[in-house]
């Protein structure tokens, strides 16, 4: 900044101030809603606080993330969710693509098509994994009956894994390939044409000119879903409640602070996975960052 | 319900001459709202009855009963809780511990009453008035709402399982858990339906369901003192023994790791099963959906585990605590003293199935003559009207030996240790498991650590 203190002019000076009170809302809004509550459960996190027995309320510094840390229930919870992040956002980026390609191509109903495919993704999850749970469900469901099988889905962890990964695919494929369409528009015409001028075959096209321009756009899509697939609750919950050891890090901090009232414990697990989230995000920005850069670079 | 008391209108106030500033105009706003929310209240206060709003009306019934035998003193009103027990509670203890005022009463599941009483949550009451709502009242429901030697709630309801059997499949009925399985087996090498359905999923009929055995084979899960871990080695084995052997047979339906009681109504119906642990709403729902099997439908003590000792089962039902942050306790101790009133009672029996807390009414002809009903509609079964409750008699014997759960203000934590140890049953190992059961209930009890 060149210009500093006295050097404003009166004018510049109540500008700024109109433009700071002009901002002071947002910021206020932002404070509140945001950076009092992750704040509120750090501190939280730091004390032995049980709703159910106020009186011991005390500070006990990081007890609460040895506790958590130390306990193999949290290991294997984090196990499990990634296991669910893992498998369902590689289902969903191949099949995103897919789709995003066909809606890309789409000639005539183009409309009608990018509607109707993102049907799943405005349901509600919550309405969503019951009509899931019904449907395979082996009295009330119809899966069963179409497929010839006799299998009770709910009652081992793999199935139960199969029908959870199965039914966050069905739902969010939509969005990544929504994602992914953008992704498309990005790739301009004139770089296939060129390729196909050259030589390249179809597979050589999509390898070495389409999916590198569409890197950003896929980076982004994945760090979405990654994101909100490693806070999945919704479908886990309904349908086996973390039974058969598909119990995941949302349904352990549920448990946690919810069910058994323990605040300190619960903010820690709370914690715990907003640092995950951090850490991945911090991932694929640094992967996505780089990548931005060669992008500029190279056009 | 409807209010009966006129409440006053809540209206914005008109604002003059706002100046430029959301925030100036939202705090008017929220200070119009505050104002208008404090204001008094005319007439008979309003007792918020925080329960589940139980088929048939029954509940809705008692209030209009209650507040005309009030006489203006005050009204009660129904907010309806979530079906599911885990979810009712979630629901309570989320308003209670942020002590809110609203909730002058409110139905309480049978093992929650030492976690509300110790954190201070519910009203003792006291003595005059406990008397009018435990005189009568079968033991074993008083001692549910009790803490400490204080009584905490009124008895609204009670239950317990039973064993069901099929009579036209079952020639003598099963003494223990053994002898049914062992009948089982022998049913399914003879090609007859052979299934026993429980309740094996992971949630609190699973904690029932293992707390019904451990005490029938003489164990309890704590101390006397209710503080340390009791799981006394023999007992425990000998309980977990019985839940793997029957999870690993041919009687285990493949649904049981997520059979809850209504999955076991619904297999019992299709025919496939000989046997079944269950409460008595299976009785009404047989008769009217598949009277070809509730003709041939018998019921027992529920199965003991060691043999030549009687069966111990686990007691549910519903005690009404009153709110420690209501304005209006005096009234909301005559109100929950009339809702458990033996009028009511009957009614919440004949007309939704909730059994009754008082002993004399298990021998009047009120409930033994009473015909079963659906919606109104009465259930026949060949031209005859069906009893609804032909059962009092062994139900009654169950309750007066009937055991507790745990009590203890971490009752939440040990049956989430329970369930996430026991579920799957087909995986239990009875000799490791007496062990990790110990630690897993000594660490909910500690209060410390995932569960």
């Amino acid at each position: 900044m060149a210009l500093r203190g006295s050097s404003l002019s009166a004018r510049a000076r109540s500008e700024r101030r109109l433009g700071w009170m002009l901002c002071a809302p947002a910021v206020t809004v932002m404070l509140v809603v945001t950076a009092y509550p992750v704040a509120y459960a750090l501190w939280l996190s730091l004390q032995r606080y049980d709703l159910r027995f106020p009186d011991q309320r005390e500070f006990v510094g990081l007890d609460n993330y040895a506790a958590v840390l130390g306990n193999e229930l949290w290991w294997q919870d984090l196990l499990n969710t990634m296991v669910i992040t893992v498998a369902s956002v590689s289902i969903e980026l191949v099949l995103g693509f897919a789709l995003a390609f066909v809606m890309h191509r789409a000639i005539f109903g183009r409309a009608l098509v990018r509607s109707s495919l993102l049907v799943p993704y405005g349901i509600i999850t919550v309405v969503a994994a019951f009509a899931w749970r019904f449907a395979f469900d082996p009295t009330t469901g119809f899966v069963n009956g179409l497929l010839n099988t006799e299998q009770s889905w709910f009652t081992e962890s793999w199935s139960s894994y199969v029908v959870i990964i199965l039914a966050e695919v069905w739902k969010t494929t939509p969005f990544m390939s929504l994602l992914l369409l953008a992704g498309f528009t990005l790739v301009p015409d004139d770089a296939v044409r060129a390729a196909r001028v050259d030589g390249a075959s179809a597979w050589e096209r999509l390898r070495y000119v389409i999916i590198p321009l569409m890197k950003p756009a896929i980076m982004v899509a994945l760090l979405f879903r990654t994101l909100d697939a490693f806070r999945i609750f919704d479908s886990v919950f309904v349908m086996t409640r973390g039974a058969q050891n598909t119990e995941n890090v949302s349904i352990l901090g549920y448990k946690t602070l919810i069910g058994r009232l323990n605040l300190g414990l619960g903010s820690a697990v709370s914690v715990l996975i907003f640092a995950c989230v951090l850490i991945i995000a911090f991932l694929f920005v640094k992967g996505f960052g780089t990548n931005l850069a060669q992008q500029r670079g190279e056009s | 319900m409807r209010h009966t008391t006129p409440r006053p209108r809540c209206a914005p106030r008109p604002h003059r001459a706002l100046r430029p500033g959301a925030l100036l105009l939202a705090l008017a706003l929220l200070g119009s709202l505050v104002a208008c929310g404090s204001s008094e209240e005319e007439g008979a206060p309003v007792l918020k009855w925080y329960a589940r709003d139980e088929a048939g009306g029954v509940f809705g019934a008692a209030i209009s009963d209650c507040n005309e035998a009030a006489e203006g003193r005050y009204t009660i009103e129904l907010v309806p809780l979530p079906a599911n027990a885990d979810e009712q509670r979630e629901q309570l203890v989320r308003r209670l511990a942020a002590e809110d005022g609203d909730i002058d009463l409110m139905n309480m599941d049978v093992p929650w009453t030492a976690e509300f009483a110790n954190a201070g949550w519910i009203e003792e009451w006291p003595e005059d008035r406990a008397a009018a709502v435990t005189e009568g009242r079968i033991e074993t429901t008083v001692e549910t709402a009790t803490y400490d030697d204080a009584l905490y709630g009124a008895p609204l309801n009670t239950n317990a399982q039973l064993l069901w059997y099929r009579d036209d499949l079952v020639d003598e009925v099963p003494a223990t858990w053994d002898q049914m399985v062992d009948q089982a087996e022998a049913l399914a090498e003879e090609g007859e339906p052979h299934i026993i359905w429980t309740q094996g999923q992971r949630y609190e009929g699973l904690v029932v369901w293992f707390v019904s055995l451990l005490a029938s084979a003489g164990g309890s899960v704590l101390d006397e003192s209710g503080e340390e871990v009791s799981l006394e080695t023999e007992p425990t084995r000998e309980a977990l023994e019985v839940m793997r052997r029957y999870s690993r047979s041919v009687a285990a339906p493949s649904a049981l790791a997520t059979a809850q009681e209504d999955q076991g109504r619904q297999g019992w119906e299709t025919g496939e099963a000989a046997f079944m642990t269950n409460y008595g709403f299976v009785w009404p729902s047989a008769n009217q959906l598949a009277p070809d099997i509730a003709a041939d439908m018998g019921w027992a003590q529920y199965p003991g585990v060691v043999e030549g000792e009687p069966s111990r089962v686990v007691i549910g039902g519903f005690n009404i605590g009153i709110g420690a942050y209501g304005a209006h306790q005096d009234l909301a101790f005559d109100a929950a003293s009339c809702l458990v009133g033996e009028d009511n009672q009957i009614r919440n029996a004949t007309d939704a199935g909730l059994l009754p807390v008082s002993e004399a009414l298990y021998s009047d002809p009120a409930l033994t003559e009473a015909e079963a009903a659906v919606e109104g509609e009465p259930i026949e079964r060949d031209g005859e009207p069906v009893l609804a409750f032909p059962y009092a008699e062994t139900i009654k014997a169950a309750l007066d030996t009937a055991v507790l759960r745990p009590q203890t203000p971490y009752y939440n934590d040990v049956s989430l240790a329970i369930i996430s140890i026991l579920h799957p049953t087909a995986d239990i190992d009875p000799d490791d498991d007496v062990e990790r059961l110990r630690d897993a209930i000594s660490r909910a009890l500690d209060g410390e650590g995932l569960l």
